[in-house]
C-alpha cells in the first residue's frame, strides 16, 4: 500500500495521490462501461451505479486527505518557505512534501470532478 | 483627406465583417433553430462573456501592479492572491461550468418521437432512410426534411471511413463510425433551410460533402414523406431519351429511380433528385447545366468519388439524361 504514515517523503509518497486519482478514474469508469454493457439486470441499473462510484469516491478522497495531512508533515507545516532548493535533506523533504501537498489538492478535486458525471447520468447514451 | 481617413476606416473594419458573418446564416451554431443549439448557444455567450470580464479583471490586475510602486507585497498577500485567484475560484467556476453541462446532456439526449432517420455516411454523400411510425422505409439522399417542433431521433453508421454529422444550426455534431451505430436526437424550433456538413476529414472531397436541411410544418411534413415515399413520376414523353439513356448506360446499376429498371444502391438514390435543392451532396445548385456537368465531369467536381466521369457520352445524350433527372420531383 503506498500510504501508511511514512517518516520520510520519497517518489512513492509523491506518486500517491495522482495514483489514487488514476485507480478511481479506472474503477468508476469501468464500473460505467459494466453496468451499460449488462444493463438491465437488478445489480448493474443506474442507481447501484450511483452508489457503487460514492462508494469508491469516499475512500478515495479520504485516502488523498490522508496524503495530505502526511505530506503537510514532511513540508514541516510551512514552517520554511518555498522554494526548498538547498541540497540538504530537509529541503528535499521540504520540497517533495510540499509538491506532494499540491498534487493532493489536484488529485482532489479531479476525484470529484470524475464522479460529478454519476449525480446527472440517466441513461447510458 | 477626409476620404482616406473613411477609406482607412472601412478597410480596418474588414476582417471583422468577415469574422461576423459566421454569426448568422443557413450553418451557424450561432443563429439557433434547434433545441440542443440554443442551449449549446447559452452555454457559448454565457462562457464568452465571463470570459471577457475575467479577461478585463486579470489585465487590469496586471496593468495595475505593472504600475504599483512603492512597498512590495508581502509574501503572505501575495500567496493568498496566487491561492485564491489562481486555483480555488477557478476550480469552482470549473465545478460550476462541468455540473451545468452534464446537467444539460440528460435533456438533450432524451429519446426522440415516433420518427426515426437512419443517415449512412458515404465518401461523399449522404444516404438518407425515414422510418415513419407504423410506415415502410422511405430512402432519400443528401436533403433532410424534418417536422419543426419534434423531436427526431437519427441512427448515424457508416461503411467505409469515419464521417461525422453536423448541422450546426440544430444541434451537435455526431461522429458516424464504422461498425458502430451512433444516435443522435434533434429537435428544430423553426422553419427554414439550413445546411449540414460532414465534420470529420473523409476523404479528397471531405469538404464537397454537405447536405440541405429544410425544416416545415408537420402537415407540410406529412405530405412531404407521402410524395418522397411514392415512386418517380411517369416519364414526361419529351425526356423519353433521357431515362433510355439512363438505363443504356448502366447508370440504374448504381442509381435507383424507383418506379423504373434503375434499382442500384450503390450511389444515391434519385427518384425524387428534381425535389432537392443541390446535386453533388449539397455542392451544386439543381439545374440542368450543372447535372449535366456532374454527369461528365464529376472526377474533377467530386475528386475520389466512386462515380466515374462519363465525359466521352455524346453531349445530346448527357443532356437529355441531365433533363430527366429535372422531371423527377
Amino acid at each position: 500500500m503506498l500510504i501508511h504514515n511514512r517518516r520520510h517523503a520519497n517518489l512513492w509518497t509523491l506518486l500517491a495521490p495522482p495514483a489514487i486519482w488514476a485507480i478511481h478514474f479506472l474503477l468508476c469508469y469501468v464500473a460505467a462501461a459494466i453496468a451499460c454493457a449488462k444493463g438491465g439486470g437488478p445489480w448493474v441499473d443506474l442507481t447501484t451505479l450511483r452508489w457503487v462510484i460514492l462508494g469508491i469516491t469516499i475512500p478515495a478522497l479520504g485516502l488523498i486527505l490522508v496524503a495530505g495531512q502526511q505530506a503537510r508533515r514532511h513540508w514541516g507545516f510551512g514552517t520554511d518557505d518555498p522554494p526548498h532548493d538547498q541540497a540538504t535533506d530537509e529541503d528535499r523533504q521540504h520540497f517533495l512534501g510540499y509538491a506532494t501537498l499540491l498534487l493532493c489538492a489536484l488529485s482532489f478535486v479531479s476525484v470529484i470532478f470524475v464522479a460529478m458525471p454519476a449525480i446527472t447520468i440517466a441513461d447510458c447514451r | 483627406m477626409e476620404q482616406r481617413t473613411v477609406t482607412g476606416r472601412a478597410m480596418r473594419a474588414m476582417p471583422l465583417a468577415g469574422l461576423l458573418t459566421g454569426c448568422g446564416g443557413v450553418q451557424s451554431a450561432l443563429d439557433p433553430a434547434g433545441f440542443e443549439a440554443e442551449q449549446v448557444a447559452r452555454l457559448f455567450w454565457a462562457m464568452l462573456i465571463a470570459s471577457g470580464v475575467i479577461w478585463v479583471l486579470v489585465l487590469g490586475l496586471a496593468s495595475y501592479a505593472a504600475r504599483r510602486r512603492g512597498q512590495p507585497w508581502s509574501q503572505q498577500g501575495a500567496s493568498r492572491l496566487i491561492v485564491w485567484a489562481g486555483a480555488v475560484v477557478p476550480t469552482l467556476l470549473l465545478a460550476v461550468l462541468l455540473f451545468y453541462g452534464l446537467r444539460l446532456m440528460p435533456e438533450l439526449r432524451a429519446p426522440g418521437g415516433p420518427l426515426r432517420v437512419h443517415v449512412e455516411g458515404e465518401q461523399f454523400w449522404w444516404r438518407v432512410r425515414y422510418h415513419p411510425p407504423g410506415g415502410a422505409p422511405v430512402e432519400s439522399a443528401n436533403a433532410l426534411v424534418l417536422p419543426v417542433g419534434q423531436r427526431v431521433e437519427f441512427s448515424l453508421s457508416t461503411r467505409d471511413v469515419i464521417h461525422s454529422f453536423w448541422v450546426p444550426a440544430l444541434g451537435g455534431k455526431m461522429d458516424m463510425i464504422p461498425g458502430r451505430t451512433n444516435r443522435l436526437v434533434l429537435e428544430p424550433t423553426r422553419t427554414g433551410e439550413f445546411r449540414g456538413a460532414c465534420a470529420e476529414l473523409c476523404g479528397a472531397s471531405h469538404a464537397l460533402m454537405a447536405f440541405t436541411v429544410r425544416v416545415v410544418e408537420p402537415a407540410e411534413f406529412e405530405a412531404w414523406l407521402a410524395r418522397e415515399a411514392a415512386p418517380a413520376a411517369a416519364v414526361e414523353p419529351a425526356a423519353q431519351a433521357g431515362e433510355a439513356a439512363f438505363l443504356a448506360n448502366g447508370c440504374g446499376a448504381c442509381h435507383s429511380v424507383r418506379g423504373t429498371a434503375a434499382r442500384g444502391d450503390i450511389g444515391p438514390d434519385l427518384t425524387h433528385l428534381a425535389s432537392r435543392p443541390t446535386i453533388g451532396a449539397g455542392i451544386l445548385e439543381n439545374s440542368a447545366e450543372n447535372r449535366a456537368a456532374f454527369i461528365a465531369r464529376v472526377d474533377q467536381i467530386k475528386p475520389s468519388a466512386r462515380m466515374p466521369a462519363y465525359g466521352t457520352l455524346p453531349e445530346t445524350e448527357i443532356a437529355a439524361i441531365a433533363a430527366w433527372l429535372g422531371t423527377l420531383r
